[in-house]
């Protein structure tokens, strides 16, 4: 025993390296265990505090395409109202009266604060959290598509997985014909992704549209995902891969809505019934 | 000491805010993501005790991890160069004058600081950048990014010991 102690006395730097090594690979392995104590993600305090200092200085340069941004997007929203046959003025009838409206989704606006595009992992940092109603796996999306999923919240900040994440995936379907399939990011080209999923007897095409299939209880249904730009049918597989040009332009966000599913525990209470159903036969 | 002890502080702060705020913001191409924080280990006195060096080491990686929810590979690759540098700093000073208590440019040949630099950079972003992706199937697209990143970093520090860190 004594001579182990002196050993250890002796090699002491070459035992702390293997420890701290241990405690980083740990990290790195158990990535998702590390991260749920939230003061080791970007949505703690001090980095959410210095991100939105920074962002509040350089927010600034990007504010003629935001407004123009959201210009044409009042000026689509406006367009959609003026359409329905059945609106009136009055805020309180449009609810009532809008057969589509769906009250299920709730939508609270956010600014991004940090954001990346060339890692194989990418996050985003919105400067909302749990104070405004933010919780773990809401969508994000902006005024041209889908953008990420909430991954950690802390009090006024959050974190969440980009789209440009390889970490997760998300179900989308071709909106001419219905037929889905999953979307993944494959780490490389932050404007493309790759669709897969789709039987080869679908008539597929350049240019169709993708859009959220709805069958998460993430998205709605029809939030754009983004146009065909190329198709491919691998050899020996029943399959497309599809190449999808995505819709938002990554490397340059600034304001997101997060979306809040009010469905949401009644269909996870569902699936946990199917679950344990399973797991029981 | 006191002043010693602010003046890394504030080493450390610095260079943790330029690496989260300034050099991953402004993405040079998609292959070229510098990282210069670790100027911070590479400035240490020569006498810090090597524990002090990898706790140290440790620390900052961690922070940058935080910033950039990439928990655990910039404090694993930051460890390392930490536990590394007093070999490669006995390593490339081949006679006993050479050696200086500090081992930033000014004190030091360029040359010497130059090679030392390069060491360092290149076996961090190696460890960093193969840790991050991994997965040996783009082996040789990792290699590049490696290579322009380091080169990137590398030129990045040598300025900024022309430009401040003098004293």
């Amino acid at each position: 025993m004594r001579s182990l102690i002196r050993y250890l006395l002796k090699n002491h730097a070459f035992v702390l390296f293997i420890l701290l090594e241990t405690l980083a690979l740990a990290m790195v392995f158990n990535y998702n265990s590390f991260q749920k104590a939230t003061y080791l993600n970007s949505a703690n305090r001090v980095t959410g505090k210095v991100y939105t200092i920074y962002q509040s200085v350089t927010g600034y340069f990007g504010l003629t395409k935001i407004n123009r941004e959201l210009a044409q997007e009042n000026a689509r929203l406006r367009m959609l109202l003026e359409n329905k046959p059945d609106f009136t003025d009055n805020t309180d009838i449009i609810f009532l009266n809008l057969p589509a409206f769906d009250s299920v989704y709730r939508f609270i606006p956010a600014q991004i604060i940090s954001n990346s595009v060339n890692r194989p992992f990418n996050y985003i940092t919105l400067n909302k959290g749990s104070r405004h109603g933010i919780k773990p796996d809401m969508g994000i999306i902006s005024s041209s598509g889908i953008v990420g999923v909430v991954g950690q919240v802390s009090e006024s900040y959050s974190m969440g997985l980009s789209l440009l994440n390889q970490r997760w995936s998300i179900s989308a379907k071709l909106k001419k014909n219905g037929y889905y399939g999953s979307l993944i990011w494959q780490g490389t080209d932050y404007r493309t992704a790759i669709l897969s999923e789709i039987p080869l007897h679908v008539d597929v095409a350049i240019g169709d549209t993708v859009e959220t299939s709805g069958y998460s209880s993430i998205f709605p249904e029809g939030i754009l995902v983004g146009t065909i730009n190329g198709f491919s049918e691998p050899d020996g597989e029943n399959y497309y891969s599809i190449q999808v040009k995505l819709s938002v332009d990554f490397k340059n966000l600034s304001h997101v809505e997060v979306i809040e599913n009010r469905a949401r525990p009644e269909i996870e209470e569902l699936d946990k019934i199917l679950r344990d159903d399973r797991q029981a036969n | 000491m006191i002043g010693r002890l602010i003046k890394y502080g504030l080493m450390f702060v610095v260079l943790v805010l330029i690496q989260v705020l300034v050099l991953n913001q402004v993405q040079v191409s998609g292959y070229i993501n510098p990282f210069i924080y670790i100027l911070f280990v590479l400035l240490l006195p020569v006498s810090t005790p090597k524990y002090l060096l990898m706790v140290l080491g440790f620390l900052i990686g961690l922070s940058v991890d935080i910033f950039l929810n990439s928990l655990g590979i910039h404090a694993a690759a930051t460890v390392f160069i930490a536990y590394i540098r007093p070999l490669v700093i006995s390593s490339i000073s081949n006679r006993e004058e050479d050696r200086n208590e500090y081992p930033g440019l000014r004190q030091n040949k360029f040359l010497w600081f130059l090679s030392y630099t390069a060491i360092m950079v290149f076996t961090h972003h190696f460890i960093l950048f193969y840790l991050e992706y991994f997965t040996f199937s783009h082996f040789f697209t990792t290699f590049l990014r490696i290579l322009l990143s380091s080169v990137f970093s590398i030129f990045v520090i040598v300025l900024s010991q022309f430009l401040i860190f003098r004293e």
